[in-house]
């Protein structure tokens, strides 16, 4: 099964396996992943599962959706490799994305 | 209410034809006997025309999936026509705020003030107000019935709002009475008896803010919210009604609702003392609890959005110009969505799964602040071992809005 590697903002990892299909929030939240609320349950209706991607994985995971673009804007540390969780879904190709969580949802 | 009377208010629920029930009456926000009426909206009718209101026609949205799909569809309904609010309010006595507008003049403003409340400027405010909670809960009276809706829920909310504008600690209280006035739909015999009077007093709020943005606009730009909002690009050319506007948005969203959760906490731990019991031997169930405390007491009970266009929802077609209301208090008690809705349970799966805040680009901005404020004041609660009982009714508020209470009568044990 492939595997993603979070990592906390105080640099703690971990190491989930994520079956394909899978959102990259659902496999932090039913893991006990910190650092990842994800309030809206993935429906990119909050911005609470915003999360880093290691550039080297950012293309691989595809271009932000409209709405999601919308609420990562107002995410306080947005950056250009920022993304949602919940619109990362898993696949066999991201077997070893690394994602970096921010200091804190909002 | 004993349970005779809920049995009445059940079969009243139920017996009133569809097409009459019209869930905006304030008074039974007030003598909290909603329940059944939303209920039975989201059984038989879960987006429901009323054509006849207080407010004239609108639509009642009442289930939490419904809700959420209109509250991240602005571009076809939008925050920008009237009010956010059922009531309808005319274009010259309306004070602009970010929460009723639309892109792309909303997203400028709230990314003006949102900063304040982001999480790296949180943790510095940690302290402040665990010290402050700190002092309110150790000046408590023993042995004596006293208001907590005053004493604990207002006090903290308002040296909180204070903090965050460095507003003259002292006259802090002026902000928790011009909260108030905001959100008073006039009625004779009160004493905001007009929209000319209410006006009379915002104006005395605007001219008092005024004061302190001039201070302000003129030294350093500084941590505070008006300091941010008179050097931002965004605001610092803001008309003063827009001033006035954004000013009410943040006193009203970061103290009335606030201190309507701090006052609903203590009151569902008294109402389910099985769940203080739960919260006492694990405090790690703090954050937990807070979330259901929130969602449970759901401080705004509705927002409203004007369809820009024909649309349809559920089965409905709702048509451009009409008025929808999120029953963000319905949409808590879905148990479509949300497991035992109306249970208070502090360590549910998935507490932070509620509507209270809203979703999409209006999600509330305060969101965390607001839970901040009601973990420490729980901690410092478990910490001391204070036994707070609540030892009359609690009075709650006259409004379809503002979901809260006036008075709490509590005594804390020595």
């Amino acid at each position: 099964m492939p595997t993603v590697k979070f990592l906390e903002f105080d640099g703690s990892e971990h190491d989930i396996e994520v079956s394909a299909g899978t959102s990259v929030m659902r496999a932090a939240i039913d893991n006990g992943v910190p650092g990842i609320d994800g309030d809206c349950d993935g429906q990119c209706a909050c911005a609470t599962c915003h999360v880093f991607v290691d550039p080297a994985w950012l293309a691989r995971t595809g271009e932000r959706t409209v709405s999601e673009e919308e609420l990562l804007s107002f995410a306080s540390a947005a950056e250009p490799n920022s993304r949602l969780a919940c619109q990362i879904k898993m696949t066999n190709a991201l077997d070893g994305l690394v994602v970096r969580m921010p200091a804190g949802q909002h | 209410m004993d349970s005779v009377s809920l049995e009445h208010v059940r079969d009243d629920a139920y017996a009133i034809p569809l097409d009459r029930l019209d869930v905006s009456e304030a008074s039974r926000f007030q003598n909290d006997t909603i329940w059944p009426y939303f209920e039975r909206l989201r059984k038989e009718d879960p987006v429901h025309y009323c054509n006849d209101s207080l407010f004239g026609p609108y639509w009642s949205v009442t289930k939490y999936r419904d809700i959420m799909a209109v509250d991240t569809n602005h571009k076809v309904f939008s925050s920008e026509v009237s009010s956010i609010t059922i009531v309808e309010r005319t274009e010259e006595d309306r004070n602009p705020m970010f929460i009723a507008m639309d892109p792309p003049k909303h997203d400028e403003q709230r990314k003006t003030v949102s900063p304040i409340v982001a999480p790296d400027n949180l943790a510095k405010l940690e302290g402040v107000i665990r010290s402050r909670v700190s002092a309110i809960l150790d000046g408590l009276p023993r042995n004596e019935t006293f208001n907590w809706v005053d004493r604990v829920s207002i006090e903290l909310t308002t040296q909180m709002l204070a903090t965050l504008f460095d507003f003259p600690f002292e006259d802090r209280r002026l902000l928790t009475y011009w909260s108030d006035v905001a959100t008073t739909v006039p009625k004779a015999g009160q004493e905001i008896d007009s929209w000319e009077k209410r006006a009379a007093i915002m104006s005395e709020c605007l001219a008092y803010f005024t004061r302190l943005w001039n201070e302000r606009i003129n030294t350093e730009p500084r941590s505070d919210l008006i300091s941010m909002m008179a050097h931002s690009p965004a605001t610092r050319n803001m008309a003063p009604r827009e001033f006035l506007g954004n000013l009410i948005l943040l006193i009203v969203g970061g103290n009335d609702t606030t201190r309507n959760s701090i006052s609903g906490g203590v009151w569902f731990m008294n109402q389910n003392p099985d769940q203080m019991r739960k919260l006492r031997g694990n405090p790690a169930l703090v954050p937990s609890a807070v979330s259901e405390i929130i969602r449970y007491q759901t401080p705004l009970s509705h927002m409203r959005r004007n369809a820009l266009v024909d649309t349809t929802l559920g089965n409905k077609k709702i048509k451009a110009g009409d008025k929808v209301i999120m029953w963000y208090i319905s949409g808590n008690r879905d148990d479509e969505v949300i497991e035992n809705a109306d249970s208070f349970i502090i360590d549910r799966k998935n507490p932070r799964q509620h509507i209270s805040f809203g979703f999409g680009i209006h999600r509330c901005v305060g969101n965390r602040l607001a839970e901040m404020q009601i973990r420490i004041l729980w901690e410092e609660i478990l910490s001391r071992r204070l036994d707070v009982q609540v030892v009359g009714e609690p009075e709650r508020v006259s409004s379809n809005f503002v979901h809260g209470y006036s008075a709490l009568p509590v005594r804390v044990a020595a």
